[in-house]
């Protein structure tokens, strides 16, 4: 558990070495993110030689269990970030409704339109060609 | 000094306190959470957060010291972010069979978060600098606070809106997909983490790993196209 979360921990610091050497407008974490996936593609690119080569922990299903234990605490890192909002409110004082009713009605047109056009496009596409992309609603006969 | 206050004095000085209350907090609310049935008004992060600064406001603690303790939960946000590799990869095909939909819909969701923020923003008659802190309000935070920094906003302000969005979209993702009879786990997820980042993400892990794989890719895309898309939207504002 220690080696995967050094490694998780080592994608994070490589990521924010490079996110601060090269300007980009991402996160740190976000390209540690990259670096990870590119990690588990290569390792599974090489089924027979990265056994070998890596510690066990990183084969054999550790380290994704590690990943998503803490994935299934996300809510709770977002608590001391939070309860700091709370003791900053009075700066929405002034502007308080206008801009709770901005971020109300944005954010749920921003919800419908992203997952709308996720959902028309997919639709669109498997309409357009169903033989080259099969999706699986197709390949279930219809009840 | 009496022997009790003396005890306070010195816990609430240690950061184990900040942190078992914090730990606390989660656990009583995902307690809630689930006798609920994950009821989304009940969402976890919204009631931890209500508790601990109720917690903070009775004892009279400064912001500072709670964090002491805190902070070690704060950090893990990182490598959590950094795991959002492992759902993903698992998904792989899912997601490469999606890459079309998925870029439609980053673009669209992108638009529409920046152009109904600045020009609600505006018919509301907030005014410039305000509306600038509003602009990257469903990114997450960090990336939030440098874009309406680099504007010339307040981040700290900025701060407290992305955390109102990302609450909002957390509550009213679930009950509005529902109502709009979408049941593509892809899509409900990718619309969360867009429009609500983390918040929205960690929401769309308790429902569905595949929603939650999803809204991984939409949060760290948004973030690179709001970077990007910010400033050109605020140079409409006169």
């Amino acid at each position: 558990m220690i080696l995967c979360l050094t490694l998780i921990l080592l994608a994070q610091l490589v990521g924010e070495a490079l996110a601060r050497a090269t300007d980009l407008p991402v996160p740190g974490p976000l390209i540690g993110m990259a670096l990870l996936l590119l990690f588990l593609a290569l390792r599974d690119r090489a089924p027979r030689l990265a056994p070998r080569v890596l510690a066990p922990a990183l084969v054999d299903g550790r380290l994704e269990g590690t990943g998503k234990g803490l994935l299934a605490n996300l809510s709770l890192m977002f608590v001391p970030a939070g309860a700091g909002i709370v003791g900053r409110l009075d700066v929405l004082a002034v502007h308080g409704i206008a801009l709770a009713l901005v971020v109300l009605i944005s954010t749920v047109a921003t919800l419908a339109a992203t997952a709308l056009t996720f959902v028309a496009v997919s639709r669109w596409l498997a309409k357009a060609k169903p033989k080259a992309e099969p999706t699986i609603e197709r390949r279930r006969p219809l009840p | 000094m009496t022997g009790d206050f003396a005890v306070w004095v010195y816990l609430s000085r240690t950061p184990l306190l900040w942190l078992t209350v914090t730990l606390m907090a989660y656990v009583v609310a995902d307690r809630i959470a689930q006798a609920t049935n994950r009821h989304p008004l009940a969402n976890p992060v919204l009631v931890a957060i209500a508790l601990t600064a109720c917690v903070l406001e009775v004892t009279g603690t400064p912001y500072a010291t709670y964090f002491e303790g805190a902070q070690f939960v704060h950090f893990l946000l990182g490598p959590a972010t950094v795991a959002l590799a492992i759902p993903l990869y698992e998904y792989r095909a899912t997601v490469l069979r999606s890459l079309a939909p998925m870029l439609a819909a980053l673009v669209v969701g992108s638009v529409v978060a920046l152009a109904s923020a600045l020009l609600l923003g505006r018919a509301f008659g907030i005014p410039r600098d305000v509306i600038v802190a509003l602009a990257p309000k469903s990114v997450t935070t960090g990336v939030a606070m440098g874009i309406a920094q680099t504007l010339g906003g307040d981040p700290t302000l900025a701060a407290v809106i992305v955390m109102l969005t990302g609450m909002t979209g957390g509550i009213l993702v679930t009950p509005l997909m529902n109502l709009m009879r979408i049941r593509d786990m892809r899509a409900r997820g990718f619309a969360a983490g867009l429009a609500a980042h983390g918040v929205g993400t960690a929401r769309a892990f308790q429902v569905n790993e595949v929603a939650g794989a999803f809204a991984g890719i939409a949060l760290g895309l948004n973030a690179f196209l709001t970077a990007i898309l910010a400033p050109v939207a605020v140079t409409f504002l006169r």
